[in-house]
This record gives C-alpha cells, sequence and structure tokens, in this order.
C-alpha cells in the first residue's frame, strides 16, 4: 500500500489554475508528480463526464481547480464547477466510490505555492483512499 | 488625414535588446512602420545572456525568445544588424538618418546556420557573449536562439580577412553563403521619430585593483556568473568555477562593484538591479547544490520592487547569509581559494575562505555612447547617462529623440519595459497623423484544406537547454511518442522556440504531409501563439496544434524524480496527441471595436493615460470617484520638481483636450464585453449610464498609510511624510525656527510581516525632505532612522549630499529593537533607538517626527477587481499579465494598468506608466477590426431542445433564441453571436441535451485527452 502511486488528473482553468501551476513550476516549487494537468478555459467548463471518464479508465482521483470565489473571469464559472462537483461526489456515494476522490480548489494565478500545497495534500488524500476500484476492474 | 501629411510613418529604434524590442513591437502594432538598428549580428541585448530573473525565477532566453521571433517575423519592423548611426539631420517629424552597414561576410539569404563553417574554423577566439568565460570561432552566431539566426565573421578575428589565407568557411559552406568581398554600406532612411534604446556595459572591475579581477581566476563578475549559470553557457549549465572546473562549496557575493563609490571609479550612482541579481543567483546556485553556502556582503540591500522584499526573505529562509560590509581587502588561499577580511556589524574583523567570488559589478553608459550621442545631437548627463528630465523620463535633449532603458539610468527589466512603451507612446505621438502611412499586411500561404485527411501528426519534444532535459528523459520520450496513435514524425528539439527550429517544424509539416502538431515544451500561456503563427505560415489552420506543458508543470516541479517525471511527461504528450487527432479547422472572423478608451482614477496615472491615449486620436472617458482631479499629485511636495505645477497644468491639459470627456463623482459598477467591445456602466451624480469601450486603463492609486505607532495622532508633532510636505510646500515658519531638531522614521508598519512590502519611494522622499529643510535652516539637526537605504538609481546622489550636510542616519533592525517614541516633559518627542555602531541606546530629543509610512493600495481595490474580473496580488496590488515582459498589461486582453494601482512607485515612474498604457491601448485603437471566435460555444440546432439552460448559464447573456434559418416551419434553438462569446464553456457543460460544442475544447476531445492520460498507450491502428 505504502508504495501506491495515484494517478490524479486536474482540470485548471487557464487564468487562474493552469497559471498557478506555471508559477509553482517558475518558483521550482517541488510537489508530487502524481498530478497531470488538463488545460480548461474555466473551470465553468468542468463537465461531470470529464470527471467520469476519468475514474472510468482508471485514475485515482480527480481535482478541479478554479479562479478565486469572485475572481472568476467568467463571473461564476467556478460556482458552477463547484455544484457540479457536490453534486458529483454525492453521485460517487451511491455508486459505492469515495466521494473524497473528487475535490476543488480556488487558487489565484500568484497562488504557486497554496497550489503546490493543495494538490500535494489532495494526493495524499487520495493516497490514503488506496487504489480506485474501479482500476481493479478494468484490471481483471 | 494620413494623406495630407508630410510627416514620416516611420520610426528609427536604436538598439535591440528587451527595450528596444518592446518599443519596436509597440510601434508596429500601433501602426508604424519600425527600423531596428543594432550594432551587433544579432538582437536580444542583455536578456539573452541572462539565466534566470528575478523575482519569478523565469528563465529569461525562454521569456525573451518568443519576442525575438516576434520582431523577427514581424511584417513592420525591419532589423538592421551591424549597423551603425551616422548622423541624424532634419527634425521631428521629418530626419534623414544616414546609417553605416558594416559587413557580415554572409550572406544572410543564403546561410542555413548549419555550422559547419564554425566547425572548420581554426581561430579560436574569446567569447564575449560568455563573457570571455569561453572560446567561439571567428565565424559564429552568438547564441542559439539568435534572431535572425545567421552567422557573421568578425573581420578582425578572421585569418582570411586579416592574412589572406585559409578560406576553410567558405570551402565548406554548403551554402555558398561565405563572402570575403562584403563591404560596409551607407544607407539614408527618412523617420519621423527616433527612439534610444542602446543599453548599458556592465562596469570592468579590473580598474579596481582591490578585487583582483584580473589577476584571479575565481574572480569573477555577476555576467559571467550569470553565463557560467545558463544551460547555454560554457559549461552547459553546470555550476563550476573557472579555475579548476570545481564545484564551489562556498560563494560570496560583493555588491556595489562599480556602484555607490567615489573613491576606487566615478561611478557614484546605485545601479538599482544588483542586489536583487546577487539575491536570485544565490538562491539559483543554492538551487544547484543544495550544500552550498552563500553569502552577500552589501551595504543596503535594496529590494523596492514588487515582490522583491519577498524574494529577499525568502532567501534568507533558505539560508543565503547576508552580511553588512563593505570587502576591503582580497588575499589568496592555496588552491585558488580566496580569503575575504572584513568588519563585521559588530565591529570584529573576520576572515573566512571563498571559493568563488562574484562581483555585483554595476551599469556603466555604453563605450560608443558619447559617439552615438554627438551623432544623434542629444546630451548626457554628469553620469554618462542619456539627459533626460524627471517629470518628462524618456524625453532626450532633442525634440523627436525619444529614449528609454537602461540607457537612461540603470534599471530593471519591467521597468525598461514600460520606458520602452512609454518611448512608443511618445515615437508614436509625434508622427500619429502619419499612422498607417508606411505599414503593409502579411499574408498566408493558402491553407490547406485537411477536413477529409486522416489524421497526421508531428511531436515535437523540446529539451529547453537542460531546463526539461536535464530531469526527463528526452530520448525515452521520443521513442514512446513515435508509436502514438496518429504520429508520423516526432524528433527532438533544443530550443523549441528558436527560429531555426520554428523552421524545422515547418519544414516537418510539408515533409511528412502533417496535419496536426504536438509540441511538448513549456506553456502555452507564453508559447501557443508563437507556435500557431508558424503553423499558418506553413499553410495549416493554426488551431490544428495542441502543447504538453512537460516543464513548468513537470520538470521544473518534479527536479528530484526524474523516472516519475519522465512518466509523466509521456502521460501529457499521449494526452495531447489524442486531442490533436481530434482537432479542427477553426475560423475566426472580424469585428469592429469601438475606438475609445475607460480611464479609470483621475491621478497623475490616469491623467497622463488619458491625455496620452487622447493625444495618439482616441476618444477618452475619464472616471473619478471624487470631484476633484489629481489624486496624490497636489498634496506631494518635491526638491528635485514641481509637482504641484506640473499636476496643475496637466489637469489643465486633460480638462482641455476636445477628446477626453471628465466624469466625476463617479465609480464603475459593472463591466462586461471583451477587448475592442467592452461596455460600463457607471454610477455618477445623475444615476446610471453605460460607457462603450474598446480598452480600459485601470489607475485607481493608492494612498500613504496611516498608522498606529510612534504617537500618530496623538501628539501632533508626529506627523506622515504627506503632512511635511505640506509644511514645506507652504513654506511654513517652524522649519526656519532655530535649535530645532527633525528626526524621521523609514518602513513605519512597511517590511514588516503584516505589510511585507517595501514602498519604494520613502527613502528618497524623506531624504529630499531633509535637505530641503537644510537649505532652509541649515543649522537644524536632522535624524533618519532608517532600515536599508533604498536611494536607488540617481536618487542615490541625494543620498550622498545629505550623508555630506551632516543628516545624520542611524540603522536599526526590527529583532534588535525598532525606536522608541514617547513624549517628554519638554513638549519634544524623546526618540529612544539602539546605534548600531555605538552599540548601545542613544536619545534624540526631536521637535518634529515624521513617519515615512509607505503607500497602501485603494480601498475599493475589490470592488474594482470585481467589476473588471482583474486579479490582486497578496497586498492587494493589482496583479498584472507578466512581471517582467507585461507590467502595463492586465490578464484580460484589452485592460491595462497604471500608477500606485500596480505597486508604490515614485512620480516619474508612473507618469513612465501611464504613457506605456496609452502605447498598449494604442495597439489595439490603431485597427480598424479585431478577429474574433475560434475558441467559442456553437449550437447544434438539430439537438437544441430549446430549454434556455444555456441563456440562463451565460455570464455574458449571449445566447439567444432564433429561428430557424433552415426551414422555419421547424423550432427555434439557441444561437450565440461569434464575436460575442467568450469562450468560458459554461453553456457548454450545462447544456443538458450536449447541444453545444465548444470548439478546440470539445466534450470528445477532452474525454480522449482524459483517457489517454490515465490508461496506458494503446496500440497504433494499423
Amino acid at each position: 500500500m505504502s508504495d501506491f502511486e495515484p494517478k490524479i488528473i486536474a482540470f485548471c482553468c487557464q487564468y487562474c489554475a493552469y497559471n498557478a501551476a506555471d508559477t509553482a513550476g517558475s518558483m521550482r516549487l517541488q510537489y508530487t508528480p502524481n498530478v497531470e494537468i488538463v488545460l480548461i478555459p474555466c473551470s465553468g467548463r468542468f463537465d461531470v463526464i470529464l470527471a467520469l471518464k476519468a475514474l472510468e479508465s482508471g485514475a485515482d482521483g480527480v481535482y478541479v481547480a478554479g479562479c478565486l470565489e469572485g475572481g472568476c473571469h467568467f463571473l461564476d464559472g467556478n460556482i458552477r464547477a463547484r455544484k457540479r462537483v457536490v453534486y458529483l461526489q454525492n453521485e460517487l456515494k451511491k455508486i459505492g466510490l469515495e466521494p473524497e476522490r473528487l475535490a476543488m480548489v480556488n487558487v489565484s494565478a500568484s497562488q504557486g505555492p497554496q497550489f503546490a500545497a493543495y494538490v500535494d495534500e489532495f494526493a495524499g488524500v487520495v493516497k490514503g483512499l488506496g487504489p480506485s476500484p474501479i482500476k481493479k476492474h478494468l484490471a481483471a | 488625414m494620413a494623406n495630407n501629411t508630410t510627416k514620416s510613418g516611420a520610426v528609427m529604434v536604436i538598439g535591440g535588446g528587451i527595450a528596444g524590442i518592446q518599443s519596436a513591437l509597440d510601434l508596429a502594432e500601433m501602426g508604424f512602420y519600425v527600423y531596428m538598428v543594432e550594432k551587433g549580428p544579432a538582437i536580444g541585448g542583455r536578456m539573452a545572456q541572462l539565466d534566470k530573473t528575478f523575482p519569478t525565477n523565469d528563465c529569461s532566453i525562454c521569456m525573451i525568445s518568443p519576442k525575438l521571433n516576434d520582431v523577427g517575423g514581424h511584417i513592420n519592423i525591419e532589423i538592421l544588424t551591424l549597423t551603425d548611426v551616422l548622423s541624424v539631420k532634419g527634425s521631428e517629424g521629418d530626419f534623414s538618418v544616414k546609417l553605416r552597414k558594416n559587413p557580415r561576410y554572409i550572406d544572410m539569404s543564403k546561410c542555413i546556420a548549419c555550422g559547419e563553417c564554425a566547425n572548420k574554423c581554426p581561430k579560436k577566439v574569446s567569447n564575449y557573449f560568455n563573457e570571455g568565460v569561453d572560446t567561439r570561432k571567428a565565424i559564429y552566431v552568438e547564441y542559439a536562439q539568435a534572431v535572425p539566426l545567421k552567422f557573421s565573421i568578425n573581420a578582425e578575428e578572421c585569418i582570411y580577412l586579416t592574412k589572406g589565407k585559409c578560406g576553410n568557411c567558405k570551402k565548406v559552406c554548403p551554402a555558398d553563403a561565405v563572402n570575403y568581398e562584403d563591404k560596409a554600406e551607407e544607407v539614408t532612411l527618412r523617420v519621423g521619430s527616433v527612439v534610444v534604446a542602446s543599453g548599458f556595459d556592465v562596469f570592468d572591475p579590473s580598474v579596481a585593483d582591490t578585487y583582483r579581477y584580473s589577476q584571479w581566476p575565481n574572480v569573477i563578475t555577476s555576467m559571467e556568473y550569470e553565463r557560467i549559470l545558463s544551460a547555454s553557457g560554457p559549461f552547459q549549465g553546470h555550476l563550476v568555477r573557472p579555475s579548476d572546473h570545481k564545484e564551489p562549496k562556498k560563494i560570496a557575493w560583493l555588491q556595489c562593484v562599480g556602484s555607490r563609490d567615489i573613491n576606487r571609479c566615478d561611478k557614484r550612482y546605485c545601479s538599482a538591479v544588483c542586489c536583487m541579481y546577487a539575491i536570485k543567483e544565490a538562491v539559483i546556485s543554492k538551487e544547484h547544490a543544495s550544500d552550498l553556502e552563500a553569502a552577500v556582503f552589501y551595504m543596503d540591500i535594496r529590494t523596492y520592487g514588487k515582490d522583491f522584499e519577498k524574494y529577499y526573505n525568502r532567501a534568507q529562509d533558505a539560508g543565503v547569509r547576508f552580511v553588512r560590509s563593505r570587502i576591503h581587502t582580497l588575499t589568496p588561499a592555496p588552491n585558488g581559494d580566496i580569503i575575504l577580511e572584513y568588519i563585521d556589524d559588530a565591529g570584529e574583523r573576520q576572515s573566512e575562505v571563498f571559493e568563488l567570488v562574484v562581483l555585483s559589478v554595476g551599469m556603466t553608459p555604453r563605450t560608443n555612447l558619447p559617439e552615438l550621442a554627438a551623432n544623434l545631437d542629444i546630451d548626457l548627463n554628469e553620469d554618462g547617462f542619456i539627459q533626460t528630465q524627471p517629470l518628462t523620463p524618456i524625453n532626450s535633449t532633442r525634440t523627436g529623440v525619444f529614449a528609454c532603458g537602461a540607457v537612461n539610468e540603470p534599471k530593471d527589466i519591467p521597468s525598461t519595459v514600460m520606458e520602452a512603451s512609454a518611448a512608443a507612446e511618445a515615437a508614436g505621438r509625434v508622427i500619429a497623423e502619419a499612422k498607417g502611412t508606411l505599414t503593409k499586411s502579411r499574408t498566408y500561404p493558402p491553407e490547406r484544406d485537411i477536413k477529409d485527411e486522416p489524421p497526421r501528426i508531428g511531436v515535437f519534444i523540446c529539451h529547453c537547454g537542460i531546463n526539461i532535459a536535464s530531469v526527463i528523459n528526452i530520448e525515452e520520450v521520443v521513442n514512446y511518442c513515435k508509436d502514438l496513435p496518429f504520429v508520423e514524425h516526432c524528433t527532438n528539439t533544443l530550443f523549441a522556440c528558436s527560429a531555426d527550429s520554428l523552421n524545422k517544424i515547418k519544414e516537418a509539416i510539408t515533409e511528412h504531409k502533417l496535419n496536426r502538431l504536438v509540441v511538448a515544451s513549456c506553456t502555452p500561456r507564453t508559447h501557443e501563439p508563437m507556435f500557431r503563427e508558424a503553423l499558418a505560415q506553413a499553410g495549416l489552420n493554426k488551431y490544428l496544434f495542441e502543447m504538453a506543458n512537460i516543464r513548468d508543470q513537470d520538470s521544473w516541479v518534479h527536479q528530484k524524480e526524474p523516472v516519475k517525471a519522465t512518466q509523466k511527461a509521456k502521460a501529457l504528450v499521449r494526452g495531447a496527441v489524442a486531442k490533436a487527432a481530434l482537432l479542427e479547422q477553426m475560423y475566426q472572423t472580424k469585428m469592429g471595436l469601438t475606438k475609445e478608451a475607460l480611464v479609470v482614477g483621475a491621478g497623475a496615472a490616469g491623467l497622463n493615460s488619458a491625455l496620452s491615449i487622447a493625444q495618439l486620436g482616441y476618444p477618452v472617458h475619464l472616471l473619478e470617484k471624487t470631484d476633484v482631479l489629481g489624486g496624490n499629485g497636489p498634496k506631494i511636495f518635491s526638491r528635485e520638481k514641481d509637482v504641484r505645477g506640473y499636476v496643475a497644468k496637466l489637469i489643465k491639459d486633460v480638462e482641455n483636450h476636445p477628446l477626453i470627456k471628465i466624469y466625476k463623482n463617479t465609480v464603475p459598477k459593472s463591466s462586461h464585453g471583451f477587448v475592442g467591445n467592452f461596455e460600463t456602466k457607471c454610477l455618477g451624480p445623475n444615476g446610471e449610464f453605460t460607457i462603450s469601450h474598446g480598452v480600459t486603463v485601470l489607475c485607481a492609486g493608492g494612498h500613504a498609510h496611516k498608522p498606529a505607532s510612534y504617537l500618530y495622532g496623538e501628539n501632533p508633532n508626529v506627523l506622515l511624510s504627506l503632512d511635511m510636505d505640506e509644511l514645506l510646500a507652504t513654506n511654513d515658519p517652524i522649519i526656519k525656527k532655530p535649535n530645532q531638531t527633525f528626526a524621521f522614521i523609514q518602513c513605519v508598519e512597511s517590511r514588516e510581516p503584516d505589510r511585507p512590502y517595501c514602498s519604494k519611494i520613502c527613502c528618497t522622499h524623506s531624504i529630499e525632505s531633509a535637505l530641503t529643510i537644510l537649505d532652509r535652516n541649515p543649522e537644524a539637526i536632522i535624524y533618519i532612522l532608517c532600515r536599508d537605504v533604498r536611494t536607488y538609481g540617481f536618487r542615490e546622489k541625494l543620498y550622498q549630499e545629505a550623508r555630506s550636510r551632516g543628516v545624520r542616519f542611524i540603522k536599526y533592525c526590527v529583532d534588535c529593537g525598532k525606536p522608541e517614541v514617547v513624549a517628554g516633559a519638554n513638549g519634544k518627542l524623546n526618540i529612544t533607538i539602539k546605534d548600531h555602531i555605538l552599540n548601545r541606546p542613544i536619545l534624540i530629543e526631536a521637535d518634529y517626527l515624521t513617519l515615512a509610512t509607505g503607500i497602501d493600495p485603494n480601498p475599493m481595490r475589490e470592488e474594482i477587481v470585481e467589476v473588471f474580473k482583474g486579479q490582486l496580488s497578496a497586498e492587494g496590488f493589482l496583479f498584472e499579465a507578466h512581471m517582467k515582459l507585461r507590467p502595463v498589461d492586465l490578464a484580460t486582453d484589452g485592460q491595462y494598468l497604471a500608477g500606485l494601482a500596480h505597486y508604490p512607485k515614485p512620480l516619474e515612474e508612473t507618469i513612465v506608466q501611464a504613457k506605456a498604457s496609452a502605447a498598449r491601448v494604442a495597439t489595439i485603437l490603431s485597427k480598424d477590426h479585431i478577429m474574433v471566435g475560434g475558441v467559442i460555444a456553437v449550437v447544434n440546432p438539430e439537438k437544441c431542445a430549446v430549454c434556455c439552460t444555456c441563456v440562463r448559464a451565460c455570464p455574458v447573456q449571449v445566447p439567444k433564441i432564433v429561428r430557424n434559418e433552415v426551414d422555419p416551419a421547424l423550432r427555434g434553438h439557441a444561437f450565440m453571436e461569434p464575436a460575442m462569446c467568450h469562450g468560458c464553456g459554461v453553456c457548454v457543460s450545462e447544456c443538458p441535451g450536449k447541444a453545444i460544442k465548444f470548439q478546440f475544447f470539445t466534450d470528445e476531445q477532452l474525454l480522449a485527452k482524459v483517457e489517454a492520460m490515465v490508461q496506458e498507450k494503446k496500440a497504433k491502428p494499423a
């Protein structure tokens, strides 16, 4: 269990979260390589089916990162994204998957250190949950 | 109006460094033709030589490389390399410039930069690009990303050209590009204005024999150190010292070499950048080797810019040692080590051995600047830089000739970029009526329609020098990607962004009939436009391109985990390839724009911005929340310049300008739209109204911090800096009273955890006040209680004057005790402070105490960023698009910023930034249309159930329900005007019927990407 390396897909909005990830890079902040970022124009573009596809393909966790609340470039895309995240967390429960495998965070473009810390924290949570049960099915 | 002017619509920009580059790009986008005159064989200047840049540690060449290519590829910029300016005759609007184009001995149209010539050239010479640390050949290119990427021969070094023998390069050149008969050629150009951006030299420390620079190999300059750190430098980025190529474990930086020094050299000014670059070099060195000991020996640490103080604090946390001492003696130790002897803060003599000593050399005027100035007929100041005035900081002494960057005064990159845009504003404004008379427009080859072709993907994996390749196994990734579905061509490249690599990408598109392209390198935020342009030039639709960010989000953040980073790179490329296979051709449409600007805030920044925009010919709406114009300006007193008179005249000019409409007592309430077409609802004295505008400039300002310490508000003799200004401006008699003691406390509630930033202006401000008091009352006793004195640039002269005239500077540190102030029985203020030299407390009995409290951001900042969708830094200042190269732009296209809203700064820098904002505005408003669409939402009418979810979800009310045009008998459907869609994708994710497609981020594309990233490789279809 201890050498389990989770696979996490992070959906990051281009104005804040993706930029924050780049900021973390330019500051050379070291964080877990278990997280791979997918650029989306706004966290409002995050769609339930994207998370489901990731989980269905064998991802152990899905992360959504948008602008700070009130700072969304498109007004409330991040608020809408959060609603979908909460909705899907409930649905995951129903199908027997830990809702903690999905999470959302808000960061501004300058918050590279916070981004790195959030990502590490989430990866720790997912690591604690162990491999996604879906993966076992895939392997079978 | 363009047709009946006698003025030329062209500008000459002298210098191809970052200053010249920014000026040239702005001018070209403003509608002027630009001749960029560069003395050397390639543009790029000092930034091309730097390793990383403070305070973001961004790779310098990575930042400037796209700009080099923008200039090199710009249809309205003509680069003239190896060219000298001989004379400039005529006057503003109609200059006749005589130039000498020196021979390159290489036919630029033939050279393919293959490097065969340099391989075979027998003549090794000192490599000045690497600051002489290694050698190059007599035939050479300066650096890998050089623009133009063409070889050249230095005639004085070439054996054939000096002795008539050899000729190797000509023999081996496969392109027959070598021409020994090349001759210098004189050309004459007509231009309307001139921008001088010829940069600086680094101080040569061999004149100061104390440092033993020319004798000992392990005493090097900071510029040499930059090259040593650089991946493309003499040691490929391995941190070794010159004498024995050993990795140094202990390095010292000596500050103020060739700066703040009237003993050993005649450089009394502060070079403004050395503290920050020394800290940066120390931090980066510790990244190279974590057990490395780094010590910086300094007089004052001058980390006064945006995020600089935090950077300094981080360096201390990372273990960089800072010692306040000016080193007087260096002695040799065995094995090439160096002993530094110094006196520490406690007055003790210390002796310490270092393995490498880096001299933080200052900026000096270029050796050829006197000759250039004579040819331009402009004056230099007493320090040898171009003469300008504080309130006209980019005007030379000749009308129509402007100057920007370090040619005026030592300064950092963001300040240089601001000045460069300001110079573009000035150079464009004086020939505004000739705009567009000499510009050309670009044509692309016809686009190949790939709709019916199966995907053929090309993949380029970038080393980024060692930025990526030192962590990620590039060869492994390349081999892996060759087998991914639809990949026809996969290769590695040292720098994907170099002109040479871009050409190879274009060639590969043709050669392998590629119809999609993937580049795995850095971030699409900075580099996607450049690669898209390459696609367009190769006849492919520019949207058939996808990037994988394997540097900023991989190699840089997993430096210690090469295996996992390599696995991650494979996954990222896998995802990019999967998405690329599904990319479609997309088209933008032309859209009109409102050629008017909205300027928010009417302080010195807003007034200057509005006036400059209006003078460039565009109407301006100027909002001011109070009923007076001028902001902080009318409260400021300066000994050096008539600020109040200046602001009064500025207000008058703005009020009298026919193109400026002023709205007092008015605030913005909400804003929507996009570049070219914004609509802002405002609330004024007569209620709400809406302004349509194409661009926005936020100049919401800041104000003096009100402290809760040192008896402020309790004792009437405790003042703020602006209160003291008022006493000085009104010539108050208390200043001249006999036997008066005036004290100043610096950094009041500044540079402390709650307000960690330095406000940049306060040291200079207090010193100016002190000198003014002394001018009027020479007997007055003045104390300035300070931490570091941050009189950067020429402001250092004021500090020197203050010291020579007896102003007493007492340094305190926060940890060992701030000053204490109590009201004395005699009506005086009793200030106790521990003197750092006596090492014991002393008592000052002051009549007046002035508190330098620094600047707070605008209290309405939260509302402002909410209305305009901006971002705030942790300190509450507006967050610009890029700290180094876009200091005037906000993240949203068409939005700009200037003045204190950006960061505390002195008036002259506010003026510069405001004028710069006008140039940036003009790059948009000069156009007759903007291109819109592309990455937008499109409704499929057949799937639309007219449920109106998208209508409710859209943040900008774009969707409408329209009739079915194909068959009006059928039900209608939702429709998004392509020009209005902002491209957020919210409607796409909300639509329950999945009837909306988000171009470039379609469900199919994103699902394929996610699946490919999560799952291991799929086999290539047979």
